[in-house]
Order: structure tokens, then C-alpha cells, then sequence
């Protein structure tokens, strides 16, 4: 035996974790430095890789001649359109195979069927059905939006709490009712985890879509700046395309605080 | 109006299609402005019988029916849930508001009606938050609103305080029964808690436990309105050993079978 005392220690403290804000920015601030001092001194050639100030300069002057509104317009286009058409019919698809047993019986199998093929497989199909213009281009977004819309609000509806569901017909509601009242709601966030990843489907469909078959937009920017070895202008394209992933992340997540309030506040 | 529940019976089908007799022959009745409490062991199909009166759950056989006078547009019952059951994206106010929807009510009637039931249940100063910003008490005052708020003929109460801890438990029985003695709203109450039952109903209809029977209905002679020092009244102590003594076996006969 041992006698003598002994405090308690704090055996969880290495779960606890700080924030660490400075080293976010360090790292990526960080990393742009060593890149710029890298082409700076010669040891990567511009060929291969711009320097990030070279890029900006760039984007600067293509945005004042016009010529970068134009792709990103069409691209804009294209994307909001797709994401649209996309994200309204998987959740009108989701709800009904979720809530209606014929409308699960019938979209299910066929859901699961046609989920798997890789969308932009289908964009030479519908050029053929849509033509080479918009229409085939915002069909092969819309495709690969509605496919994880649709899972995603069908699993949301199923989260839906029975209980919620008994207590709005306690107080009256008709099928109409509990679908728009307590169903929708319960598959918001679900809804939302859905829209998020279809944004991101979405941007890679556009740039694939528009290197396959476009004379506009940021896929055939990067693509032919490409062919033609001016690297700085690819590395625009491909800066704008981050900044479309990341605005409509961003987006999307206050978009989400406004309408899921209860989740967050 | 008066509710009457005539020779009711439930019968589940589980999944290897065997019957289960959950309700049996249950006939009773609730007067206008009545405080009836149901009471029985766990699995004694209490939720069952109120599911039915709601109008969630068919019956087997049997029926429930309303008979008397109803104001026009006045639903038959609404229900208070044990897990309040309110609405997790909708403010207090817009939960005690829903039935008010879903009776067509125009938007200003609503706000008048939720205003005066969020008043009674001592909700002001709430009406904006969040079910999830309210603590358990001040949710189900929020489910209490919301069910009176629609007029019932019958207010069903399904173990509305069983999730609470005892002291707001005591506290909201108290309000209950003053919200009762203004509004006399007749209520079919079911709680497992014998005193619970004695302290604010008119009669306690004893079930039997599972299939659940009506062994007997105990009427209490405590005068109205009620308080906390009426527990120690002759009355409610014969009322509370009457009803002890018929469940204690069924108690303890779930007790073996919990076990086994």
C-alpha cells in the first residue's frame, strides 16, 4: 500500500482542439508566396506554371476587354439554368417517391438504374436529341443535379418524424398539408446537403460539356487556351472556376441559414 | 359534447401474424366539461385508446362516437403529445397557430386566438423562439396552447407531463387545472401516475394491463378548484388505495414478465 494524494487529471485534454485562424491564412497565404517565388526566380518555367501575380494581371486585362464576361456569362448561364431545371425535378421526384408508395414503386428501379451511368456519357445522345446548342448543354447539368436531388430529398423525406407527421393530422392537416408543412421541412437539410453536392456535379459537367462541344464559356477557355500553350489565360479559366465553387458554396450555406433558422440559431 | 368510446377493441398483427389484443372491449364515456382521467400499467394500451379517439389509428371494433352540440368548424379533439410533438421549424406562436391554419381561420383571427392561448399558459415573452430554445415545461405549455387554441370538443392529454422533471411536473398540473377551471374544455387525460390522476380528474377509469379492460372507474369527491393540500384529504387517499390496490398485482405481474 501507498498512501498520499493524488489529484485528478484532465485525460481528454488532447481532444480538445483549438481554432488555429492564423495558421489557415498562413497556409494558404503561404503557399501563393512560395509559388510566385518559385516562378520568380526561374526554377519553373512560365510555360508550365504562371506566376500568380502573372495570373491576376491577366485576369485583370481580360475582364476589361470584355472577352472573360462573355465565357463567364455563358458559362453563368448554363449553370444556373441546368442547376434549376436539375434541383426543381429531383425534389418534386424525391417528395413523391418518398411520401407516395406508386410513385416509389415505379421511381425507385428506375432511379437506381440510371443513377450510375456517368452523365456526360448521355451529352453526345442529347446533342443528337437537343441539338449542338444550349438546350443539350443545360440537359447534361440538369442530369447530374437531379440525380443526388432526388436521392438526397428522398432520404430526407424519410427522416421525416412520424410522430410530427400524427400530431399535424391530430390538428387537421390533409396529405396536401403534411407534405408542404411537416414532409418538406423534415427534408430541407437534406435538401440542402443535395443542392450542395449537385453544385459541385454541376461545375463539372459545365466544363466538361463546354470542352466536348462549345465556342463559349469557361470549359472551352481553359481548353483552348491549352491548344495554344498561353498557360496564364488556362490558369484564369481554371481561377474562375474555383471562385464559381466556392461563391456557390458559400451561397448555398446562407441560403440554408435562412431557411433551416431552427438549426442554427 | 359528450365522448363515448362503445366496447372498443384493438387488435395488432405482428409481423409472424400473431394477434395481439391490445384494446378489449373498452366502453366508457366523458361528460361536457368532465375531467376524466385513464389510467394503467405501461402496456395497458392507453395511447392505443386516445390514437383512436384522435382519429389516428383504426379500431378493431367497436366505436367512438361524439354526440351534442358542436359550434360550427369546432374540431373533436386535439391532442397533447408526452414528447410535446411540436413543430421544430415553427416559432411557439406559429406552432400554437398550425390547428388555427388547418382550420382555414383568416390570418389576423389566427393572431388573436394564438395571442389569448399564449397568454393562458404564461408563453408571452416566447412566441418568437424556437422549440429547441425552450426548455421542456415551456414546450409542452406550447402544445397545451396549441391544442386549446383549436376549441375541441375533447381535449385528449397523452401523458402530457411524463417527460417533465417532477417539480415543473407539479407545477404544470397546478396550471392545468387553472387553465381548466377558465376554459372547461372536458379532458381525457391518461397518465400511469395514480396521484397525478386523483389530484385533477373528476373520475379515473382503471385498465387492466395488456389486453387492456376497464377494471373499474374510481370517482373522486375532492371539491374544485384543487390544490396541492387536498393530497392529504381522506378522499384522495381512498381514491389513490382503491386504485393502487387494483393495479398492484397487474404491476407486479408486468414486473415478472419484464424479467423473463
Amino acid at each position: 500500500m501507498v498512501a498520499g494524494r493524488v489529484t485528478v487529471r484532465d485525460r481528454a485534454a488532447f481532444l480538445r482542439r483549438a481554432d488555429h485562424r492564423l495558421l489557415r491564412v498562413a497556409a494558404l497565404g503561404g503557399l501563393l508566396v512560395l509559388w510566385e517565388a518559385l516562378t520568380r526566380i526561374g526554377w519553373i518555367p512560365a510555360l508550365f506554371l504562371p506566376s500568380p501575380l502573372g495570373v491576376i494581371r491577366e485576369l485583370g486585362e481580360m475582364a476589361a476587354s470584355g472577352q472573360l464576361t462573355i465565357h463567364v456569362a455563358a458559362s453563368l448561364r448554363r449553370l444556373l439554368w441546368g442547376f434549376a431545371v436539375g434541383a426543381a425535378a429531383g425534389i418534386v421526384v424525391g417528395i413523391a417517391t418518398g411520401f407516395f408508395s406508386r410513385a416509389e414503386a415505379v421511381g425507385q428501379p428506375l432511379i437506381a438504374a440510371t443513377f450510375p451511368i456517368p452523365k456526360i456519357a448521355l451529352l453526345p445522345l442529347l446533342i443528337l436529341w437537343l441539338g449542338i446548342g444550349e438546350p443539350s448543354k443545360i440537359a447534361v447539368i440538369a442530369l447530374g443535379v437531379f440525380f443526388p436531388m432526388a436521392i438526397n430529398t428522398y432520404a430526407g423525406v424519410k427522416e421525416a418524424d412520424p410522430l410530427l407527421v400524427r400530431a399535424a393530422i391530430a390538428f387537421g392537416a390533409g396529405r396536401w398539408s403534411v407534405i408542404r408543412k411537416v414532409i418538406l421541412p423534415s427534408a430541407l437539410p437534406m435538401i440542402f446537403a443535395g443542392l450542395k453536392l449537385g453544385a459541385g456535379t454541376a461545375l463539372l459537367l459545365l466544363v466538361a460539356a463546354e470542352m466536348i462541344a462549345a465556342d463559349s464559356g469557361i470549359g472551352f477557355l481553359v481548353l483552348h487556351a491549352g491548344n495554344i500553350m498561353d498557360t496564364t489565360k488556362l490558369m484564369v479559366g481554371i481561377v474562375c472556376l474555383s471562385l464559381l465553387g466556392v461563391l456557390s458554396h458559400w451561397l448555398l450555406t446562407r441560403a440554408e441559414r435562412l431557411a433551416v433558422p431552427w438549426r442554427h440559431t | 359534447m359528450r365522448v363515448i368510446v362503445d366496447r372498443l377493441s384493438k387488435t395488432y398483427r405482428d409481423r409472424r401474424g400473431q394477434d395481439l389484443v391490445a384494446l378489449d372491449g373498452i366502453s366508457l364515456t366523458v361528460e361536457p366539461e368532465e375531467f376524466v382521467a385513464i389510467l394503467g400499467p405501461s402496456g395497458c394500451g392507453k395511447s392505443t385508446l386516445l390514437g383512436i379517439i384522435a382519429g389516428l389509428l383504426p379500431a378493431s371494433s367497436g366505436e367512438v362516437a361524439f354526440e351534442g352540440e358542436r359550434r360550427p368548424g369546432q374540431p373533436f379533439t386535439a391532442t397533447v403529445f408526452q414528447e410535446f410533438a411540436l413543430f421544430p421549424w415553427r416559432t411557439a406562436q406559429a406552432n400554437v397557430e398550425f390547428g388555427l391554419e388547418e382550420l382555414g381561420l383568416p390570418p389576423a383571427e389566427r393572431r388573436k386566438r394564438s395571442a389569448r392561448f399564449i397568454a393562458m399558459t404564461g408563453l408571452e415573452g416566447f412566441e418568437g423562439r424556437y422549440p429547441h430554445q425552450l426548455s421542456g415545461g415551456m414546450r409542452q405549455r406550447v402544445g397545451i396552447a396549441r391544442a386549446l387554441a383549436v376549441d375541441p370538443a375533447v381535449l385528449l392529454m397523452d401523458e402530457p407531463f411524463s417527460a417533465l422533471d417532477a417539480q415543473t411536473r407539479t407545477l404544470m398540473m397546478e396550471e392545468l387545472l387553472g387553465i381548466w377551471e377558465r376554459t372547461r374544455t372536458s379532458i381525457l387525460y391518461v397518465t400511469h401516475n395514480i396521484q397525478e390522476a386523483v389530484y385533477m380528474a373528476d373520475r379515473v377509469v382503471v385498465l387492466s394491463r395488456r389486453p387492456g379492460r376497464v377494471l373499474e372507474t374510481v370517482p373522486v369527491e375532492l371539491k374544485r378548484p384543487r390544490h396541492e393540500g387536498q393530497m392529504g384529504e381522506p378522499s384522495f387517499l381512498q381514491a389513490s388505495e382503491r386504485i393502487w390496490g387494483l393495479i398492484r398485482s397487474q404491476a407486479q405481474a408486468a414486473l415478472v414478465e419484464g424479467k423473463a
